[in-house]
């Protein structure tokens, strides 16, 4: 048992951690209450009141009245759980069993992957808060997201039903079509920064302000005012590309309910159709780190101190850690309730229009944009 | 590399490599390649070669084997289910595939170079991606626009002629 002592344990043990840490503390609770934000939300966008009273139904076991706690509706996002993992599970007959069983997987895990190489924090421990601190970051989460088109595709393929077909085929041609105009409107930002690396991202906007806001670091050159103007067209076609790539409205023809059901998902019951819902939040989550990550700094705050790795096993460095994933995930939380008021706020686009924007426009836009940051970063030091 | 994940990673690489050949189902066929590229890519991984790795995804298990699908999934399969095993097909490809690979152990044997251990890196992990771009646009620059020409005139030609069909 030689190779034992090669393997490197500490690097392991804190890669799981971190895993566990982000996967089971941050996004599935993420992902639950921004359920229940959606909820609220839009209920208040509607005005309407939305779950606020979820209680214990303790009279299921005989008492006189439910159990009521007065959490404005806090628990509902634990009572859906408990809901999706009782209700019956029902594969139809008509389907193509294993691959009908593969697709809220392949749904799933790919969302939560791409959350490996995000750096939520700085340090912690004396780690570095990312999981996977590789040198192709950005790419790997436009990789691993591609992947994630399968379980749509199967999902709407086996259920051998028309509504989940034509929805997956609808999945398929919207991701493809809008995966162009995601990576080259994140270009510019890639030859600022000039590294693949997120934490590398985050590093240079620390020093030089956030690129979205370059006066974070209190200072302000001719080089950055210039360069803000391709930051800007390049956030703003990198969010809509975002938004259509996780099918959110305007952009959610593949499971839109007035024409299709509900798209790939309409043969799936309970957990499997849980997994796909979890999935497309997750995914959500993990585009909004993106976006913070890219565009708005990260973990970083101006003013605020940053620890570095030895600090950061003090207690006050251990704070100012804890401090810097709460900033991360506060910026990701704004953007997922942006997220919501746009899907409260828009009518859906027509299939031909969502095509006709994402490669007559959006791909355009981003392609001379690379001309233009590449113009400035030439021409202006 | 640990030796374990390598021979975990090459064994499934191969399982799912015979399955795409295998399968009468083109559905399960094509899913198979796209886990034979997977774990190709962590075969990359393992090399400290994560560009080659992300973009054996990006390229071909998110772009192009998803196309492919997206077109099988508009055939007919029930007819390409039903086709049996053709027993000349199978010896042929069988004799094409032996003749390789004992083609390929013939020059890895005669290949002296290839039975000595590779010499340490002298860094931890190169920067690869920022390696093989100022490659490109240094040594190669002539040839690598000449094939982003190429393929531009190559997808700009498929849209004629798909249009052609139309009318």
């Amino acid at each position: 048992m030689d190779f034992l002592n090669d393997i490197p344990w500490l690097l392991i043990l804190s890669s799981v951690a971190k895993t566990l840490f982000l996967i089971f503390l941050v996004v599935l609770p993420l992902v639950s209450y921004t359920v229940y934000a959606e909820r609220r939300v839009s209920a208040l966008i509607q005005d309407r009141l939305g779950p606020n009273r979820t209680g214990f139904p303790t009279s299921l076991l005989g008492f006189k009245t439910d159990l009521q706690l007065y959490l404005g509706g806090l628990g509902q996002p634990v009572a859906d759980a408990v809901k999706f993992l009782l209700k019956e599970e029902f594969t139809p007959g008509h389907v193509n069993k294993v691959y009908f069983w593969m697709a809220p997987v392949l749904a799933m895990v790919p969302a939560l992957s791409t959350l490996a190489v995000l750096p939520f924090g700085n340090y912690m421990f004396g780690q570095k808060m990312v999981v996977a601190d590789v040198n192709v970051g950005i790419l790997y989460v436009f990789a691993i997201a591609s992947v994630g088109v399968y379980g749509i595709v199967l999902a709407g393929w086996s259920s051998n039903s028309k509504y989940p077909f034509l929805g997956g085929i609808r999945s398929t041609s919207q991701m493809i079509s809008y995966e162009l105009s995601l990576g080259l409107s994140a270009v510019p930002v890639l030859m600022i920064i000039g590294d693949l690396n997120l934490s590398e991202a985050i590093r240079y906007q620390v020093e030089n302000g956030w690129l979205l806001l370059p006066f974070t670091d209190g200072k302000l050159t001719l080089r950055e005012i210039l360069l803000w103007f391709p930051v800007f067209i390049s956030f703003v076609v990198f969010t809509i590309s975002m938004f259509a790539e996780t099918n959110r409205l305007p952009f959610d023809l593949p499971e839109s309910e007035t024409e299709l059901v509900a798209g790939y998902h309409t043969e799936y019951s309970s957990m499997k159709f849980a997994l796909f819902f979890l999935g497309e939040y997750a995914a959500m989550i993990a585009g909004s780190s993106l976006i913070v990550v890219l565009f708005l700094g990260g973990w970083h705050l101006p003013f605020l101190p940053i620890n570095t790795s030895e600090t950061s096993l003090t207690l006050a460095g251990s704070l100012l850690g804890l401090i810097h994933i709460t900033v991360f995930f506060a910026k990701v939380v704004v953007l997922l309730l942006c997220f919501i008021w746009v899907r409260w706020t828009l009518p859906r686009f027509r299939f031909d229009q969502l095509m006709k924007l994402g490669w007559l426009y959006l791909f355009e836009i981003a392609l001379v944009n690379i001309f233009i940051t590449a113009a400035v970063i030439a021409f202006v030091k | 590399m640990s030796p374990i994940l390598f021979w975990i990673f090459t064994a499934l690489m191969l399982a799912f490599g015979i399955s795409v050949v295998l399968n009468r189902d083109p559905v399960a066929s094509a899913l198979s390649l796209v886990a034979s590229f997977l774990c190709l890519s962590a075969l990359f991984v393992g090399l400290d070669a994560f560009f080659i790795g992300v973009i054996q995804i990006l390229v071909y298990a998110g772009a192009v084997m998803v196309l492919f699908l997206f077109i099988i999934m508009l055939l007919d399969l029930k007819a390409e289910k039903r086709r049996h095993f053709n027993r000349l097909t199978l010896v042929g490809g069988g004799a094409v595939a032996a003749g390789f690979v004992f083609e390929l152990l013939h020059v890895l044997n005669s290949f002296s170079m290839g039975k000595n251990p590779f010499p340490p890196l002298g860094v931890a992990r190169l920067d690869d991606v920022r390696q093989v771009g100022i490659t490109l646009f240094t040594q190669f620059n002539l040839p690598f626009q000449t094939v982003g020409v190429l393929v531009l005139v190559a997808s700009v030609g498929v849209i004629v002629l798909s249009r052609r069909e139309l009318k």
